[in-house]
């Protein structure tokens, strides 16, 4: 048994006692969900009236959906009455480091985590010195000098009404899923960026979001805006291990491109996977979906998913502008009893649009891990061109991995490739390396990293590094 | 003394393959283990780099005075022993300089002694590089993949020449070599002899043994060295044969 996994596994046992359902403090909802929680939890957010409506509507068709049943997972039915909606953030905050379990303290030293982001992390009151607060203020006022605007999701209501409702929901519509619907129903709160015309983000839009995103939330919205000709590269997650309470995630993304702009999207996650039997764990049920709306641009989805006890996830592209361009890049691990089931969407819709799937499934212990991907090429899509390669590594003999490819293709005149290879990391290989005096673990993590390079490479460089410690962590003790 | 086995007996998949292997080696010599098939040679390589695939049911094996079979895979090749495998395992994805340079640096830790950077370590790599004739895509591909059998042998004989061992094990570094092939790597391993490195080498044929001539020859028959002499004994094998060691083997 790997000390990470004890770790995480404390770590949560340490959460749920505190657990979401038995809160009493006052800033909570009451376990339990209809029309009035969500017009309860708009009226605490101050929201206007149209953004009212979007949540109650939402909320409509949400009563009239099912959860969907074809994805390749085994879940325990989830009695979403006995979920609160609403719950202010942390509240319980630890004195010092002292009081963080040594286990969690030295997996934040194998990531090198710097100790005040650790406090951050663990819940520890933080010194005067590193506040958040003032860090997030700090890059705002510059990012604000250039017209970029990033902020919560809460404060973009406020102060710009108008960029929310023009893109809230055009990407990922209410009716899209059952989970979609949900969170556009209940979502508390998350991101939002947009980037003027003409403007090249200056700086990962990461340090600041990975220091503020512990309090998220289950219920996580983000929105990002690309005007013409601008780029921005935003890094979501965390590497090390997260606290939270929650079980249940509905995450919605929505990316908006326009002509010649560039959005890059990386997700590193790595929440609670549950223990070696499968006991506990988060449920990550997340629609992410960016429209290349102008021609010529481009959006790439990096993730690397190591957490979670479920992963249901397929962060797609639109390519409606001509020229435009869709990738993703996926590493997802799942170690002990985990389950993914991720992939991609590629649809496209505009002329000469090119996509790249580079899909990296790794599966060790009794974990099973699920590629799902769909291209579609519309009538009018002529000369689309796409690519797919889904590579499966397994580690030990009682894992699994699958690949499910979907093509819909209507117009011939493109180029559709899909290559997919399954490989075993062998006892020969890891023998090889321990007789040149490289030990079993480093020999596991050259194997591992050298199958994922493809997609690390597409990771902002500090957390390429991270993404890599990570992942040794999440494998460690699945191989002699 | 640097190697000293002891009535080594050793067991796989139920079966005893070695029933009491004898053999001491000194700094500086070049051992030859030789026998037909299924006599035990490889068993007795792989035994000593620590393959968990062997059971040891007998007998000790002194490494520097240490009891090596105690010592893990990794450790015995952190204190300088090394095995050129019959069949190099290819390793995708890993760079093989890259490998080595890991492998490098893992010994050194374990020594004390400042690792490597970059480009240290490719200043070090050329010349043993040219020692071997490895060109120049054989340190940039995957390790051993796509090598022909020929390359696979000289990547094996460059990694030694990288690490230095202290003990070097070479398993039927001549099967499947062509004559040029044999060439550069006996003269890849004869440049490496030195006074202070041992070497054991196991063959199946005499030919190997024209280009790097060892001090002493072991005849290895049915998991027991049944004769040992000079260079001159595989010379003897060559004309008369295993069928007349074993006929030997079989009257004692």
């Amino acid at each position: 048994m790997s000390t990470s996994t004890d770790t995480i596994e404390l770590l949560a046992q340490q959460e749920y006692k505190y657990g979401f359902a038995t809160d009493v403090e006052s800033d909570t909802l009451p376990p339990g969900l209809n029309e009035d929680v969500v017009r309860a939890i708009s009226a605490k957010k101050k929201e206007p009236e149209w953004l009212l409506d979007f949540r109650l509507k939402a909320y409509k068709v949400w009563l009239t959906m099912k959860e969907p049943t074809w994805a390749n997972l085994k879940i325990e039915p989830i009695d979403y009455q006995s979920v609160s909606y609403y719950s202010a953030p942390k509240k319980k905050t630890l004195a010092s480091m002292d009081e963080v379990d040594p286990e969690v303290r030295a997996t934040f030293e194998k990531l090198g985590i710097p100790l005040e982001e650790q406090k951050l992390l663990s819940g520890v009151a933080v010194d005067a010195v590193f506040d958040s607060v003032s860090v997030a203020t700090t890059f705002r006022d510059k990012l604000a000098t250039m017209g970029i605007i990033f902020c919560s999701f809460s404060e973009a209501v406020q102060e710009h009404p108008e960029l929310v409702k023009k893109y809230l929901g055009t990407v990922v519509p209410h009716t899209d899923n059952f989970y979609a619907a949900l969170n556009s129903a209940v979502f508390t709160d998350g991101s939002f960026a947009y980037i003027p015309k003409g403007v090249r983000c200056p700086m990962e839009l990461s340090t600041y979001f990975r220091i503020n995103a512990k309090n998220t939330g289950q219920f996580e919205r983000t929105l990002i805006v690309a005007e013409d000709a601008s780029y921005v590269s935003y890094l979501e997650g965390c590497t090390a291990p997260m606290r939270d309470e929650n079980q249940l995630h509905a995450a919605v993304v929505e990316l908006v491109a326009l002509d010649d702009a560039t959005i890059k999207y990386s997700t590193i996650q790595n929440w609670y996977p549950g223990d070696k039997n499968g006991k506990g764990g988060i449920y990550n049920f997340v629609t992410k979906r960016g429209i290349c709306k102008g021609r010529n641009s481009k959006i790439t989805w990096t993730q690397v998913e190591t957490g979670s006890a479920i992963t249901w996830k397929y962060p797609g592209c639109i390519l409606q502008g001509d020229n435009s361009i869709g990738e993703f890049y996926s590493v997802a691990t799942t170690n002990n009893r985990q389950q993914a089931d991720t992939g991609t969407k590629m649809i496209h819709i505009g002329k000469n649009t090119r996509s790249t799937i580079v899909s990296k499934g790794i599966s060790a212990g009794q974990g099973q891990n699920t590629y799902r991907g769909l291209v579609r090429v519309g009538k009018g899509a002529a000369n689309a061109r796409n690519h797919s390669q889904c590579d499966s590594l397994l580690i030990g003999d009682r894992c699994g991995a699958h690949t499910f490819p979907y093509l819909d293709i209507r117009n011939t005149s493109g180029k559709i490739e899909h290559e997919a290879s399954t490989s075993k990391i062998g006892e020969d290989q890891i023998f090889y390396c321990r007789q040149r005096g490289i030990s079993t673990e480093d020999a596991m993590n050259m194997i591992v990293s050298g199958f994922c390079k493809e997609v690390f490479r597409e990771l902002p460089m500090e957390f390429a590094v991270e993404a890599q410690k990570l992942l040794s962590i999440s494998l460690e003790g699945s191989v002699g | 003394m640097l190697l000293e086995i002891k009535g080594l007996r050793v067991k796989a998949e139920d079966k005893e393959i070695l029933k009491g292997v004898d053999l001491r080696v000194d700094p500086g010599q070049v051992h030859a283990i030789m026998g037909p098939n299924g006599s035990g040679k490889s068993t007795l390589a792989r035994v000593l780099s620590g393959h968990p695939d062997y059971e040891v049911i007998g007998g000790e094996v002194l490494y520097k005075g240490r009891d090596l079979l105690a010592m893990d895979p990794e450790d015995r090749a952190r204190e300088g022993v090394f095995m050129a495998f019959q069949y190099p395992v290819e390793i995708p994805g890993i760079n093989n300089s890259y490998f080595l340079k890991a492998a490098l640096n893992a010994l050194k830790k374990h020594r004390g002694e400042e690792e490597l950077d970059a480009v240290e370590f490719m200043a070090l790599i050329k010349d043993k590089a040219k020692l071997l004739e490895m060109d120049q895509s054989m340190m940039t591909r995957s390790v051993n993949e796509g090598f022909s059998g020929g390359e696979k042998k000289r990547n094996e004989i460059f990694h030694m020449a990288v690490l230095e061992p202290k003990l070097a094990i070479l398993d039927e570094t001549d099967s499947g070599l062509d004559i040029d092939a044999l060439k550069i790597v006996s003269s890849g391993v004869n440049a490496l002899r030195s006074p202070d490195r041992a070497m054991i080498v196991v063959t199946h044929y005499q030919r190997l043994l024209n280009y790097i001539v060892p001090d002493f020859v072991h005849v290895l028959s049915e998991g027991r060295i049944v004769r040992s002499g000079g260079k001159e004994l595989a010379h003897e094998l060559e004309e008369k044969g295993y069928t007349w060691l074993e006929q030997g083997a079989a009257a004692r």
